[in-house]
């Protein structure tokens, strides 16, 4: 199918003279389709090959390296590429204060804002399925946390938040009787009195965790939604008649359908989540119990200058990650593979 | 019996959706617009009627005032926060990544959909990839690199990291456009003479419109918002500051009040959210399209 299109010109421009091609070498002997095609493609695909290789490829394997060398910003500059291997830098990442910590931070931080996010996105593509007034402008509308700049609505949330002007703070003390203002950026424990219960709550991690959730429930539900407009109506219809009751509907016929897009939006938000750093940083900057991985890599970078230690916190967490990813597919692999 | 207490239980479900989805449909609407209104309403108050009380969600005649922004948009020079000056270079940038990432997309796309050349099956998978290394991985030795290569405070080294951020997922968004276009179309276009660059300059391109422009919001969205490269290269260079990081390091300090920057952050959002709207259903659809084949 593919090669159609470059068979054509090439017939036409041996046809004339058939008998010249067997025979062939005469100044320039007329290319194979495959190896036009060949040719062609890879000249297409190399400006993209050589912007990747060149922003993406080499700046990995530098990290790679670099991680396995003494480097500070001030001495990089005359330093050549290889030399000084050591391993302090990892000795370092590994034996420093909250790195473990830190990697269960990136870890809940993760799987909660994951699994929110999808669920919502879950909860509002069944709510939006079928059509009402308002329907085109909401689905709009719900879409504004994905699209709006991260630093504008962190920033909201930020003021939203504040204990001394949010208005979250305010309406609680009215509705709540809230005594004091609650801190939710900065309070890494926030006890919760429940039932004469006393239970400490990573507060910070948790807003943290439902602004992510908040931002990225669009995206979850773009694709579901596309997904659930996709399902037949008979499959439905034939369980409405046979007497399946709407969860029934839902587990055994919509469910089994929705399964594969879910499992590839959970893959990829993890990822995505895994790695982030823009939103933990904008709204506690690392503090009060949310320093995610990403977020040390900065600090190492831009705090104390030491491109080793930052090099080889970064790939720590890439590699963290995959081995995370290689886990999933080694169980769940089939699964994903078979949907795309 | 047991088919009337089935019966029953069906009644009681979809009775209870029926309203659970309402509530549902209520809080969706709640907590996606709150935070805009929200948002716009502290931007044309003074910051004394917000420090007043906070908790209110209206505006009295009175305390509306515009001058928030335009102590936000003007010059530093004047006495503002110079919000016009990042504007222009947000712009410069999410351009000039538009205009290069689709410059590299499109022929790879076309590739990858139509040729069969050598790695052609893995060469889409390997851009792909791309997005399983954290940007901060890339960060590390690319501010190096950059520092040794004096970009490390400019506009254009900031769009190329961009471009390479940007072009896997255009790749993507082209390519599943393409192979919907028949190549019977191509066909008649190579009878009829047209080389290879003809083709897709001529049949082609004009018929990836729709998805050239969808491609290429969703690009400039990506580069308009980013933020971390931003921080890395220019936070030393007030001058070529864009929005998201001019907003990000304003709202740091103390001096500048609250609805002021609110008020940057309207300036912010409203490009995109304009672009967003304008071609919404372009957009999700590019986004999601193969998303609903299975």
């Amino acid at each position: 199918m593919t090669t159609a299109p470059t068979g054509a010109p090439q017939r036409r421009e041996t046809s004339p003279r058939p008998a010249d091609r067997p025979t062939a070498p005469r100044g320039h002997r007329p290319m194979t389709a495959a190896r036009r095609a060949n040719r062609a493609g890879l000249a297409f695909v190399s400006p993209t090959f050589l912007v990747v290789l060149v922003v993406v490829v080499l700046p990995i394997l530098w990290t790679v390296l670099l991680a396995f060398q003494k480097a500070r910003l001030v001495d990089i500059q005359g330093m050549g590429l290889l030399g000084n291997w050591s391993l302090d830098n990892f000795t370092q990442v590994f034996g420093s204060a909250g790195f473990w910590s830190s990697l269960t931070t990136t870890l809940l931080y993760t799987a909660g804002a994951t699994l929110g996010s999808v669920v919502l996105g879950l909860v509002a593509a069944l709510a939006l399925r079928k059509p009402f007034r308002g329907r085109g402008l909401l689905r709009a509308a719900m879409l504004l946390p994905y699209v709006a700049p991260v630093v504008a609505v962190a920033f909201v949330w930020e003021v939203a938040l504040s204990p001394q002007y949010g208005i979250v703070n305010d309406w609680g003390r009215r509705l709540f009787g809230w005594d004091d203002p609650i801190a939710f950026l900065s309070t890494r424990e926030y006890e919760v009195h429940l039932l004469g219960l006393h239970v400490d709550i990573p507060l910070a991690l948790l807003t943290v965790i439902a602004f992510e959730c908040w931002r990225y429930f669009p995206f979850a539900f773009l694709f579901i939604l596309a997904r659930l407009q996709a399902v037949p109506d008979g499959l439905e219809e034939a369980a409405l008649v046979d007497g399946a009751t709407p969860t029934q509907r839902f587990r055994h016929i919509l469910l089994p359908q929705l399964m594969p897009v879910i499992a590839l939006l959970c893959v990829l938000r993890f990822i995505m989540t895994f790695n982030k750093f823009d939103d933990v940083y904008l709204l506690t900057g690392g503090g009060a119990g949310t320093d995610v991985a990403a977020v040390r890599v900065y600090d190492f970078l831009t705090a104390r200058y030491d491109v080793g230690a930052a090099a080889a916190q970064a790939l720590v967490l890439a590699a963290s990650l995959m081995i995370l990813l290689g886990f999933y597919f080694r169980f769940f692999g089939n699964k994903v593979q078979e949907d795309s | 019996m047991t088919r009337k207490t089935a019966l029953t239980r069906a009644h009681v479900e979809e009775r209870l959706f029926g309203v659970l989805r309402w509530c549902v449909i209520a809080f969706l609407a709640l907590i996606t617009l709150l935070p805009f209104s929200y948002m716009l309403l502290l931007s044309v108050k003074p910051i004394d009627a917000l420090l007043l009380d906070p908790g209110s969600l209206w505006i009295s005649a009175k305390d509306f005032t515009l001058s928030t922004y335009r102590d936000v948009l003007r010059s530093t020079g004047e006495g503002g926060q110079g919000f016009l000056r990042f504007l222009l270079n947000s712009a410069l940038v999410s351009l000039g990544t538009v205009v290069l990432t689709l410059l590299a997309a499109v022929p790879g796309a076309y590739a990858i959909s139509r040729l069969k050349f050598f790695g052609h099956r893995q060469v889409s998978a390997l851009f792909l990839a791309v997005y399983l290394f954290p940007a901060t991985l890339l960060a590390v030795p690319l501010f190096v690199v950059f520092a040794r290569m004096g970009l490390s405070s400019s506009l254009v080294g900031l769009a190329i990291v961009y471009v390479a951020q940007t072009v896997p997922v255009s790749i993507y968004m082209l390519k599943n456009y393409l192979v919907t276009i028949p190549a019977s179309i191509e066909e008649a276009a190579a009878l009829d003479g047209c080389t290879r660059l003809q083709t897709v300059r001529k049949v082609i391109l004009p018929l990836t419109l729709p998805s050239l422009m969808a491609t290429g919001l969703y690009v400039f969205m990506i580069a308009w918002n980013e933020f971390l490269f931003a921080l890395l290269f220019l936070a030393a260079a007030p001058g070529k500051w864009t929005v998201s990081l001019g907003l990000a390091q304003l709202s740091n300090g103390v001096e500048v009040p609250k609805t002021i920057l609110m008020a940057g952050s309207v300036v912010l959002t409203i490009p995109v959210v304009l672009l967003f709207f304008a071609a919404e259903r372009l957009l999700t659809e590019g986004l999601t399209s193969g998303a609903d084949k299975s």
